[in-house]
């Protein structure tokens, strides 16, 4: 109890002190977790729509994969990306291992199953619905998928938070492609991991604090943009 | 719609301009341990190096196998461990050049105000370890190939004991970094070899305390390495030469000695060569 | 109008279909040719909706062939479309759903909004072109959807219950544009369960029970002297003072 009293005093005191280095960090999480969801929506919506549309052989084995990649371990995508990307790998000489960019790279690999699969999930689901009219009318199933993807643009945003919520709070994979170093590619995760190994756990906790206080915020934004966009439907 | 999708454009753009500059101009990537990140002592040591040279040092702190194995790979520029044995090897099969002595701390034996082995205030750690295993009392270990962990290896043949006995019942590894291990062996009220500078600046005691300390068998040196270039081409040599000079140099020894927690030292200069 | 050989007339031959385990439609012999206005009458279950979908190429026939004069090609556009009794709206304005179907038919880009704008006037949408298609009413949905059909001039439009779930006052209205459409043209094929709409509606009467058609003729001699006894007991069921 004392140390949850603690954590708090230490939150307020970070965020009410302005703290250089906690701006940097925070600044980095949702820098980091932006682009790698963007770099995987661009991926991962078409695929998604694609595939909710498309029939041919061997699609139900895709759904299948595309499902069960939900369950990644983010350290085994990490320790996957590491050995891509060190300089004794395939990828070495692209020199950004232990940057924020193999940081975006390893979310981004991390939260593109999941952006597919609920994706996939909401096309399939409104094909239903389309599917007859837009055969009707001579659109391709490309088309379809894209025309589908923008009449869900409101399911997507939700998708979008999701994966950012994912990418956002893992550790594992950014610890190891990123080395957590100071001032560099150390997040709000792998700092409050940092801080908990040092045993300085008031300390990690309000880190935690302000990373939930974050996560909440942006939840409630989407939220108001999607009721605004309801309104004018 | 259109207003939206320009929207996230910005957004996303703005968020990548956010992050850092990488490879800023000059700088070396060090792998170090997380002992010795977690004393603090980078934070005391790297901004003069910084302000010296103008060379920024990022150190990716891992435990001290996979501190050398990411110098195996040539994803770091320099290794600064503390386990002379793995350093030697790793120097011998090519992949480092250069080893060179720059200071050493000590280990401490930490355990539980209970003292169930009886150990507290001694002054050999040999005996201790024999204790403890004869007791069978709870002993954290990091389990996880680090410089802490080979010295604990080595105190355990030096007391004739082979921990691998207890395993499951009073041996526990974690296989984990000092802090963590810390953490689990306060929470067990169990004995562990800490590096007195994590202990010093480790938050979470518990019940735990220093009970056996300054048997010279516990000295634990530390060595920096220069990245073979020949193995690797793209090791940023000048750069890794001028921080490996500064660390044994006059100014570095000093700094070295000057970092202190609670007024105590931690770091002892050693380069001798 | 087109200048392209017509792709009537539509012969099927002997076309039967199965689904889940059940025949729903079989032994279907039918030429459907340019002119007359035809309406597709049957109790429920017939198969009538089948019947249509097999016509516009939404389904395959499980025996048989569906021929048309002219082939369309894939990559052209459509010169045949269907409305459906529930308007299926794109989740944008009315006028981007008009747009959508013109990139659809590669119309030129330069062209498309006098087109759309054209279409709505026709059909009485004139000054909704910005309003979410999604809020409009019923009957206004579906004056959407017969616009979206008519504006690219198709040969033939096939309606399914267009007029199901619309009052009196709406189903009035999209008689009227179905009306127009046929005086520009365009072949008529429709499936209603409304026996005055396709009195109002029809120049022939295909009658199909049970999955088979039964009787064709028109539309004044299908009500006043019915040739079949399945014919003769539809109607009566639906006008007791027959």
């Amino acid at each position: 109890m004392n140390t949850v009293a603690l954590a708090f005093d230490q939150a307020f005191a970070l965020v009410a002190g302005g703290d250089a280095q906690l701006v940097r960090i925070v600044l980095l999480s949702l820098g980091v977790s932006t682009a790698a969801v963007a770099l995987a929506a661009v991926l991962a919506f078409p695929l998604g729509a694609a595939v909710g549309v498309a029939r041919f052989p061997g699609r139900a084995a895709v759904v299948i994969v595309l499902n069960a990649l939900l369950g990644l371990p983010a350290v085994v995508v990490g320790l996957a990306i590491y050995l891509l990307l060190s300089r004794a790998g395939p990828l070495g000489s692209l020199g950004i291992l232990f940057t924020p960019s193999a940081m975006v790279v390893a979310q981004a690999v991390l939260v593109f199953p999941l952006i597919a699969a609920l994706a996939r999930q909401a096309v399939a689901d409104a094909w239903r619905d389309y599917r007859e009219q837009l055969l009707s009318l001579g659109a391709s199933r490309w088309r379809s998928a894209f025309a589908l993807l923008h009449d869900l643009r409101l399911s997507l945003v939700t998708i979008v938070l999701a994966a950012f919520g994912r990418a956002i709070a893992e550790v594992g994979a950014v610890m190891i492609v990123g080395g957590n170093i100071d001032g560099v590619t150390r997040v709000m995760t792998t700092a409050i991991a940092l801080e908990t190994s040092k045993g300085d756990l008031p300390l990690a906790l309000g880190l935690g604090i302000v990373l939930l206080a974050i996560v909440l915020a942006l939840n409630l934004l989407a939220h108001v943009l999607r009721e605004r966009t309801q309104e004018r439907a | 719609m259109a207003l939206t999708r320009r929207g996230l454009c910005a957004l996303v753009l703005a968020a990548t301009a956010a992050l850092p500059a990488l490879a800023q101009d000059r700088s070396i990537t060090v792998a170090s341990t997380t002992s010795t990140e977690q004393s603090g002592l980078f934070g005391h040591l790297l901004p003069a190096f910084t302000r010296k040279t103008g060379i920024h040092v990022r150190v990716v702190a891992l435990g001290t196998g996979q501190a050398l194995d990411v110098g195996r790979r040539g994803d770091a520029d320099v290794v600064f461990v503390h386990d002379r044995v793995a350093e030697d090897r790793f120097v011998a099969e090519g992949s480092g050049v250069d080893r060179r002595d720059v200071m050493y701390n000590d280990f401490v034996l930490v355990g539980p105000k209970s003292d169930p082995a009886r150990v507290a205030g001694g002054k050999d750690i040999a005996a201790a370890l024999k204790a403890i295993a004869q007791a069978k009392a709870p002993f954290v270990s990091r389990g996880d190939k680090s410089g802490t962990h080979a010295a604990e290896l080595r105190y355990f043949k030096l007391a004739g004991v082979d921990p691998a006995q207890g395993k499951g019942s009073w041996y526990r590894e974690t296989g984990s970094g000092m802090g963590p291990a810390l953490n689990t062996a306060a929470s067990m009220n169990a004995y562990l070899l800490a590096d007195r500078a994590t202990w010093l600046a480790f938050r979470n005691r518990g019940e735990l305390g220093i009970v056996v300390e300054g048997d010279r068998r516990l000295f634990n040196p530390y060595g920096v390495i220069l990245v073979n270039p020949a193995k690797h081409p793209h090791v940023r040599q000048a750069e890794a030469r001028a921080f490996i000079d500064w660390l044994v140099s006059d100014e570095g020894q000093a700094t070295i000695a000057g970092y202190r927690i609670a007024g105590e030292q931690l770091f002892f200069p050693d380069a001798s060569k | 109008m087109t200048r392209r050989p017509s792709m009537l007339p539509l012969v099927l031959e002997g076309v039967g279909f199965d689904a889940g385990g059940r025949t729903i439609v079989d032994r279907i012999d039918l030429v459907l040719d340019a002119g007359p206005r035809t309406v597709v009458l049957g109790p429920n279950g017939a198969g009538k909706s089948v019947l249509l979908r097999l016509c516009h190429g939404l389904l395959a026939p499980s025996r048989g062939r569906v021929h048309w004069a002219q082939v369309e090609r894939a990559g052209e556009a459509r010169r045949q479309a269907m409305v459906f009794q529930r308007p299926v709206l794109l989740r944008r304005s009315v006028l981007g759903n008009l747009l959508f179907a013109l990139a659809v038919a590669h119309v030129p880009r330069a062209s498309r909004e006098a087109r759309a704008r054209d279409a709505l006037a026709r059909v009485g949408l004139a000054g909704l072109g910005d309003r979410p298609a999604r809020v409009l009413s019923g009957g206004e949905q579906q004056r959407l959807a017969l616009a979206r059909a008519w504006m690219l001039q198709p040969e033939v439009l096939f309606l399914d219950e267009p007029t199901a779930n619309l009052d009196p006052g709406a189903t009035r209205e999209i008689e009227a544009i179905v009306q127009s459409i046929h005086a520009s043209g365009t072949k008529i094929v429709m499936v209603t369960h409304n026996l005055g709409q396709a009195q109002r509606v029809a120049d022939e009467i295909v009658f199909i029970d049970r999955g088979r058609i039964v009787e064709r003729s028109a539309v004044d001699r299908f009500f006043a002297r019915p040739a079949t006894p399945e014919a003769d007991a539809f109607l009566k069921g639906e006008l007791p003072w027959h």
